[in-house]
């Protein structure tokens, strides 16, 4: 089962969210693994505190031109849509930032002057995270890191994807926003929940990703951070669009505190472990 | 004409409050939202549109399922994934081949191996971006189309779009609302803009993300100040932040403190400054006074 934690707007709670599910999951005994696909800033090892074991190297192939074999027919720049390869009078020039490594320019390459070379992404790092108090099952955790500097992350999403194991649940914690990262993400999940705050803010990118989910076919239900604060009209669009609020926690100085430290808002009281054990009870229900 | 964007690495950290409070206090400038895949700036200074424009991402392929013969070419050199054999039968095949749109990058290899002359290239709708006025001056901002690519792109348009609007109109500044993370819509709002504002927050995930973000400015070779929200969350960690700006060379440009006047403006349409007095209000004009300044100095440099 593949639950997905997104959101449209940033900050509304997305990790503290799929951190505080996961160990709520593995303490009912499932076999957990928790996903971190906000590549360009992830947080969840700050919360989970994993012993990594392993970092791979994430890239995709970008072009090399063999200078030798090149002559200059400038099919490689005809074909490439990204100016990633432009043929001039000799030799072409490569730019391999601008590259999505489609490989059209090796295919087209009558001479085989082109290969395969390569451009590092980011990097996937996997581990576990050993049980707390002893009184839960370990979780599997995954994450990756975009390089500094590198624009596209959803080969890196991808990486951390293909390196998850097929059974058992997991859970995506999902970078902010609508687009092609989050698309990538979201896409083949059981189903997402999306994390809202009750502001206009909240409401204006609730919608936005309510959108996106429908454009994928997602089964979507709505978590309402800081829950008491702010207006009623995040509740209202919900109630109008047949969105089941699935979860809510409440402001409280001392989640914030917390979090702010890295720790568990379900360690925090035993009500907000009561909170997320219910939750991972729903969820498990709405199991396909 | 300067160019100042406002960024977080985190998101929900108060870019978009304090882009407002700024826009103003401030004068002469042209207000661009680049946080493109969930804009919310229009929402507290009540734009009205003038001039609507479609966005076109760039090109996704199509099957004709009538043309299809089923050979596979498309299938066996997409290197995303894109191509199922999903398609509905025709005359030639009992399956042909189909293109998903979402997993599509428009490299057009499908369409160029093709014999059968079936893959065109399609213009992908990528969604619409606007020029408003609004009673802080003009302002550009977009929608980006539900699952659309390319936000890069369109970020690129918006500040090419707000530059000229200053250029014209001999504004000052364009202040720029960026989006989260370091990635693509980022890069593209940042480069060659001479300040960079990182709004940051006490935490963990605040620092950890404070330091990736000022990396990637520091890759572009742009200068950063600093603004720490919600401060007093943590007096410890704001003091940790506070050290590591100093050892970088970063100025703090400000502190605000935790509070709901934020909150209480948004619901209100405003920005803070112009919806209360309080100490939010406060710490956000001393902050854009600093603003000034830093933009100030570089100007005689």
């Amino acid at each position: 089962m593949r639950i997905a934690v997104a959101s449209g707007k940033g900050g509304t709670g997305k990790t503290l969210m799929a951190v505080n599910l996961s160990l709520a999951l593995a303490a009912s005994g499932r076999d957990v693994t928790y996903a971190d696909c906000d590549v360009e800033e992830p947080n969840g090892h700050l919360f989970l505190e994993p012993e990594l074991a392993r970092s791979e190297t994430i890239g995709i192939p970008v072009p090399e031109v063999d200078r030798e074999k090149c002559t200059a027919c400038g099919e490689c720049g005809r074909i490439c849509r990204f100016s990633a390869i432009v043929a001039m009078d000799g030799p072409p020039l490569t730019f391999p930032e601008l590259c999505k490594g489609c490989g059209g320019c090796a295919l087209v390459c009558e001479e085989k002057a082109i290969s395969d070379g390569f451009r590092e992404v980011g990097i996937v790092e996997t581990g576990m995270v050993p049980p707390v108090n002893g009184s839960e099952g370990s979780i599997r955790f995954i994450h990756g890191r975009l390089r500094i500097g590198e624009a596209q992350s959803p080969p890196l999403i991808q990486g951390i994807k293909t390196r998850i194991p097929a059974n058992g649940i997991t859970v995506f914690d999902s970078p902010p926003g609508t687009s092609c990262p989050v698309i990538e993400t979201v896409r083949d999940s059981d189903l997402v929940l999306l994390v809202t705050e009750p502001t206009p803010f909240g409401l204006n990118d609730l919608r936005l990703a309510v959108e996106m989910a429908r454009v994928l076919d997602l089964r979507t239900y709505v978590i309402l951070n800081r829950s008491n604060h702010g207006n009623n009209e995040v509740r209202r669009f919900c109630e109008d669009e047949g969105l089941e609020i699935i979860f809510e926690l409440p402001e409280d100085r001392r989640i914030a505190e917390a979090c702010a430290k890295g720790g568990l808002v379900s360690r925090l009281d035993s009500r907000y472990g009561a909170l997320f054990s219910r939750l991972a009870g729903r969820i498990l229900e709405l199991a396909p | 004409m300067k160019e100042m964007t406002v960024i977080s690495g985190k998101g929900g950290t108060g870019k978009t409050s304090l882009v407002a409070s700024f826009a103003a206090l401030g004068e002469g400038m042209v207000l661009a939202d680049c946080d493109v895949d969930a804009a919310n700036l229009h929402l507290v200074v009540e734009p009205r549109v003038k001039k609507s424009r479609p966005f076109v991402g760039g090109e996704k392929a199509r099957i004709d399922s009538d043309l299809c013969v089923a050979c596979g070419a498309c299938f066996d050199f997409c290197r995303f994934g894109a191509v199922s054999m999903d398609g509905p039968p025709n005359s030639i095949a009992m399956e042909a081949f189909e293109i998903d749109p979402l997993a599509c990058e428009g490299c057009g290899v499908c369409s160029r191996f093709c014999e059968a002359g079936a893959v065109v290239m399609e213009e992908a709708h990528g969604g619409a971006w606007f020029v408003s006025e609004t009673r802080h001056g003009p302002l550009v901002h977009a929608r980006l189309a539900a699952g659309a690519g390319n936000s890069g792109k369109l970020v690129s348009l918006i500040r090419q779009e707000a530059r000229e609007i200053a250029a014209r109109r001999d504004l000052d500044l364009v202040l720029v609302d960026g989006s989260p993370g370091i990635g693509c819509p980022v890069i593209a709002s940042i480069t060659g803009s001479r300040l960079v504002l990182v709004v940051t927050e006490p935490g963990l995930s605040g620092f950890h993300d404070l330091q990736r973000v000022a990396e990637l400015a520091r890759h572009f070779r742009i200068p950063v100040a600093v603004a720490i929200n919600k401060f007093d969350l943590s007096r410890e960690q704001e003091k940790e932040m506070e050290a590591w700006c100093t050892s970088q060379g970063i100025p703090v440009a400000g502190k605000i403190p935790f509070g709901t006047e934020f909150t209480e403006a948004m619901i209100a349409g405003k920005s803070v400054v112009e919806h209360s007095e309080g100490p939010v209000s406060a710490a956000v004009r001393n902050l854009w006074s600093e603003i000034e300044k830093l933009l100030r100095n570089q100007q005689v440099e």
